[in-house]
């Protein structure tokens, strides 16, 4: 026989809410506002960007990135990218290595240190460059003698580059290379490897997603840099004008068409580097995150 | 190989992990370094095994004074209390690692290194698993390729680091023989730390008890149990 008791349909749950669970409405607000914000500022100049290069045509845009004034600060750009971050590469492995690996005084400060880049402004260390360099100075002086000067040259650009690309590397692989400590790399040692074997069989491998991921960060910034770079550069057009700077220029003497495709060339530039920033998020994370299991 | 340890000291900063501590191990022994945390038992066996120098006093193998050679010098088969695998490479690539960084003219042929690596995974009892990541194996499993791993070198000594540490009790009974297998196979003079006084004197033909960087007594199991030396190693032994 039934009972009518077990037939009644069960009482609701009384639902409880998580202490840090939000009002659906705020929440739904909160997100909605995100969306908006990114759109605004993101999305619609990236459309503009776009949109303008391409305002007469395709034909007229490629036309504009041909002219010998666009084509110059392209091969400039790619060529302190090329010199720049190798060199920031470098640096960080060696801040990375000499941090997570080594206790010795001053650390906490070269710790601070390497944030630097991230608290100075551009411009600043782009003037820091020309004071230090400069032709007024002995050593400007002394490096114009040697046919080797820095300031307004390929030499103060790319020196300005790795400064401000310089955490990049530093601050990817260093809680990578404090996460997976020293076993490894001893036992390499005592297995008979000379210390740069065992860099390249186990320090390298073992920070190599890291160190990618650092060096894209890099590599877009280091296009995209133009504070430092028009300090020390001087703007020399078709000489010293990289990308950035060129696209500055050419908007200021009204070239629209051509200020823009340059631009939408430089966004396309990041588009990719973000693309495949994504895609080494998504297929390593947890090499790139430093509380990763053994 | 015989190992003496003459008056050996180590500080770090300001805790002195090793007073000076004189030691000697004969030839062929399987020792048990023994004490509780913080007694400077890691410390002792990293300098044997040249990744960490002393302060003052000698290392002697053979008679020989080893006290400045490099950690690739030493030939010391180390395993680490994590075992360290290399977490890229299979248990193969582990394996062959320490033939393969050997200078060219000591370097074996290829299908010489794939044969004495099958050997040892033969010798751990895991032939199967060479194609496998050290994160696709058991803590036991590791342990023994981790030891396979030391043992490709030709090592002069076995320097193991809490090898049963991290495994649970019926695995640490099945390895503690596996152990001891390997040591009368090979007859490398053999020293493990641990901090399990039932294991030191179930496995070791010599323990070493440690305490606050000193070494309280050093004997057979069974004398130890006879003539404690000290109220120290007495209770140690009974806990
Ligand atoms: N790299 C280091 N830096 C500073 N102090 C250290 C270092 N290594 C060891 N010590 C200190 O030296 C002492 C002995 O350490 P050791 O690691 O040898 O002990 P242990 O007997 O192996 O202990 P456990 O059983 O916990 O592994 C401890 O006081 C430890 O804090
Ligand atoms: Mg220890």
């Amino acid at each position: 026989m039934f009972d009518a008791a077990h037939l009644a349909p069960p009482r609701p749950a009384r639902r409880f809410r998580a202490a840090t669970e939000e009002p659906a409405a705020l929440r739904r607000g909160l997100i909605g506002l995100v969306f908006v914000l990114l759109a605004v500022l993101l999305f619609a100049p990236l459309v503009t960007v776009f949109g303008e290069a391409l305002s007469q045509g395709a034909g007229a845009a490629l036309t504009a990135l041909a002219e010998p004034e666009a084509h110059a600060a392209i091969r400039l750009t790619l060529l302190v990218t090329a010199l720049s971050v190798p060199l920031t590469a470098v640096f960080g492995l060696a801040a990375g290595w000499a941090i997570a690996r080594f206790d010795f005084p001053g650390k906490a400060v070269l710790i601070t240190l390497i944030d630097l880049p991230f608290s100075v402004s551009p411009v600043v260390a782009g003037l820091c460059l020309v004071l230090l360099f400069g032709a007024n100075t002995t050593l400007g002086d002394w490096l114009v003698g040697q046919g080797m000067p820095v300031v307004f040259a390929l030499p103060g650009i790319v020196l300005a580059t790795v400064f401000v690309t310089f955490p990049f590397v530093a601050r990817e692989i260093l809680p990578v290379m404090v996460e997976q400590g020293r076993a490894e790399e001893e036992a390499a040692l005592t297995l008979g490897a000379s210390g740069w074997r065992m860099f390249f069989t186990v320090t390298l491998p073992n920070i190599r997603w890291a160190l990618l991921y650092g060096v894209l960060l890099a590599t877009a910034r280091a296009m995209g840099e133009f504070g430092a770079v028009a300090v020390v550069s001087g703007k020399i057009r078709g000489v010293t004008a990289t990308v950035p700077i060129a696209i500055e220029m050419l908007y200021n003497e009204y070239l629209t068409v051509a200020a823009f495709s340059l631009a939408a060339l430089l966004a396309s530039l990041a588009l990719v580097t973000l693309a495949l920033k994504t895609a080494l998020e998504w297929r390593h994370a947890d090499a790139l995150s430093a509380n990763r299991r053994a | 190989m015989h190992i003496e340890i003459d008056e050996i000291a180590k500080t770090f900063g300001r805790t002195a992990a090793l007073q000076p501590v004189s030691l000697s191990i004969p030839s062929g022994a399987l020792v048990a370094l023994l004490g509780p945390s913080g007694s400077g038992k890691t410390t002792l066996l990293r300098i044997l095994g040249g990744l960490e120098f002393p302060e003052s006093g000698r290392v002697l193998f053979d008679g020989h004074d080893a006290t400045g050679l490099t950690v690739q010098e030493r030939r010391a088969g180390f395993v680490f209390q994590n075992y360290a695998l290399f977490r890229h490479m299979t248990v193969f690539e582990n394996i062959a690692y320490g033939l393969k960084a050997r200078p060219r003219a000591l370097r074996p042929e290829k299908e010489e290194i794939a044969r004495r690596v099958t050997k040892l995974l033969e010798l751990i009892r895991l032939p199967e698993i060479g194609g496998r990541y050290p994160a696709q194996l058991s803590g036991g499993q590791r342990q023994r390729v981790a030891l396979a791993r030391a043992l490709a070198i030709e090592p002069r000594m076995l320097l193991l680091d809490e090898p049963f540490g991290a495994l649970d009790a019926k695995v640490r009974k099945e390895l503690r023989h596996g152990l001891r297998e390997i040591h009368d196979t090979t007859g490398l003079t053999t020293i493990f730390v641990t901090h399990d006084q039932e294991e030191a004197m179930e496995l070791a033909d010599l323990v070493v008890v440690m305490s606050m960087g000193r070494i309280e007594q050093v004997g057979r199991p069974a004398d130890l149990r006879a003539r404690p030396a000290s109220a120290f190693v007495r209770e140690f032994l009974t806990a």
